[in-house]
Parts: C-alpha cells; structure tokens; sequence
C-alpha cells in the first residue's frame, strides 16, 4: 500500500478513535448514581421486599480495606495463571512448528 | 497487566448468603452436584487422553474466575455487574468442564471474596456455570451449524450465556423468595430490573467471546480441531 494512502487510512482511524474514547470517558461520568452493583440494586432489593435479608458471608472480609486486598491478591494470581497457561499456549505451538 | 489493575471489589449478580430459604438452597444443590460430578469425569478422562490441553484448562479457569468477579459499570443504568466467561470455556474445553471450573471458581469467591454465598453456592453454579455454559455451547454449535463464522458464533455463544445465565438467576431468586406472591410476574419484575444493566453487558460478552475464540484459532488453531470447536479442514486452510 502507498505511503500517503497508509497514513491517512491511520489518520482517519484516529479521527474515529479518539473522539469515541473521549465521548465514552464522559459518557461515565454521566452516571446518575454510584456504581451500586446489580446484587444490591436487584437481587438483594426485591429479596428484602420479599422478607429475605443476605446474611454476613462465613468468612467476613468485607472490613475496611480488606476486601480491596483479597481481590487484588485473587486478580493477582488470577492474572498470573492466564498469563502463563497463554504463554505455555502460544509457545507450544512455535515448539510444534 | 490490565487484569491487575481491574482488581477491584465486585458488585454483582451471584446470590448472596441467607437469600434463598434452606430448602431452596438445598434443591439447586441437588441439581448442580451430577454436572459438577460429569465435569470431574470429564476432567480425568481428558487427562488420561491428552495432558498438552493442560494450559487450556489452565486459561479458562483463570479467564472464568477473573471475568466473573470484574466489575463493568454501565453508564446508562449507573449499576455495575460482570461477564460470565462460562461461553467462552464452554466453546474451547466443553460445557461440562465449564461447569466445573465455574463450580470451584465460585466457591473461591464465596469463601474469600465475600461474593455469592457458600448457602446459594448450588443455585449461582446452576445458573452461571450449568445454564451459562450449556447456553452458550448449544448457541456456538447451533450458529456453526447453520454456517456462521466463528466470530459471528462466538458472538452468540457469549450473548447466550450472558442472558440465560440472569434469566436463570430471575427464576431461582423468584421461586426462593415469593411467598405467597404469584410466580411469573415476579420473575418479570426481576428481569425488567436486570435488563438495563444486563443488555449492554451481555453484548459485551458476546465481543469478548468472538475476540477469545479469534484470537485463539490465530494463534493456535490445531488446538481448536483438537477440541472440535473447528473441523480439520478449517484448521488446515488456516495453517
């Protein structure tokens, strides 16, 4: 393909890009409240019409900032393990080849 | 990276411990433990056969567990929910080890990240990982069927997956909690009250699946002929 031709395919692909990004950065803070999650704003809401109540879990670690912890601990190892079963993945395949 | 940095407390669609009446909790229980049960044989029965899917298995129980606890905020609802993941394993490794993986996926969640109950264990594994996965399987099956192309059957399976999976949490949540209250409009208030949160997610569930399921027969389309997702020919013409 053509220099020229490249470039402006990639100029007007930013010219899509970046205003759609920044629309959709803006298009969050339009929220009309915080980001209550649907357990709390469906499951738990109708259940408490209904009488039904959600009961501390067994291992309580919804204290201060412990939650935040556990789940960056979790999404730490999560993302360990995906990221080398995918490298095991992909270089098994460059083994094969 | 991005997976680490999106560690953050869920809100979301698993039902909470105490919510369902013991009864209730013990019948899901009951539906779920033979499919969790089939995965387990699944499991062995792939190991005896072929141990270099390892790292698939390895991947998607990562991706199932890390998708169904990253919260997604939906601007137009101002609520925050999150993907399944369930299609996207049960196209690559089958339904019912999909159904396993998302069985000890949500028991780590359970136990220590405060989301879903160990009580409602057995109805968040039916609707996620049971209704979840078979949904998005028969869905990606059906499409290729009737000669979509992989991103288009992707793109379904995960849609699929992502609606039966809330539909199927509306009918358990209901049935648990009604009373004396009529049946089916309850299930329809639930429904309507998932619909502004669940619509946009579910599409985004469906890009993600078609992107995972396209991704990966660039990078390692032997492994789909392998597991059935494409046939020989498909694979070879990729090659």
């Amino acid at each position: 393909m053509p220099d020229r031709k490249r470039r402006l395919k990639i100029f007007l692909l930013h010219l899509v890009l970046l205003p759609t990004l920044l629309y959709t950065f803006y298009f969050f803070t339009l929220g009309p409240k915080p980001w209550t999650g649907v357990d709390e704003a469906v499951v738990e809401k109708i259940a408490g019409e209904h009488g039904r109540e959600a009961s501390p879990p067994l291992i309580n670690t919804d204290q201060g900032d412990l939650l935040l912890f556990v789940f960056l601990l979790a999404g730490a190892v999560g993302g360990f393990v995906a990221g080398y079963s995918w490298r095991k993945l992909v270089s098994e395949k460059r083994r094969d080849s | 990276m991005a997976w680490l940095a999106c560690a953050a407390p869920a809100h979301a669609m698993h039902i909470a411990e105490g919510i369902l009446p013991l009864p209730w909790a013990v019948g899901w229980f009951a539906v779920a433990v033979p499919f969790v049960a089939l995965g387990v044989r699944r499991l062995n029965a792939l190991g005896r056969e072929d141990l270099s899917i390892k790292p698939l298995i390895g991947l998607m129980a990562a991706v199932v567990f890390i998708i169904s606890c990253m919260p997604i905020p939906v601007p137009t609802a101002g609520t925050c929910s999150h993907p399944c993941g369930t299609g996207i394993a049960a196209i690559l490794v089958g339904p019912l080890l999909s159904i396993l993986i998302s069985a000890v996926a949500l028991l780590i969640q359970a136990l220590f990240l405060a989301h879903g109950g160990l009580s409602t264990l057995g109805a968040d594994i039916v609707s996620m990982g049971v209704v979840g996965s078979f949904a998005g399987w028969f869905a990606f099956r059906g499409m290729r069927a009737m000669g979509a192309g992989l991103g288009l059957a992707g793109f379904a399976a995960g849609l699929a997956t992502d609606w039966a999976t809330y539909l199927t949490t509306s009918v358990e949540l209901a049935s648990g909690i009604r009373g004396d209250a009529p049946f089916l409009p309850l299930v329809g208030r639930i429904v309507l009250a998932f619909v502004p949160t669940q619509l946009p997610l579910g599409l985004l569930e469906g890009a993600m699946t078609a992107g995972m399921v396209l991704l990966l027969y660039r990078k390692r389309p032997d492994l789909l002929v392998r597991m059935k997702v494409i046939s020989q020919q498909e694979g070879v013409v990729h090659a």
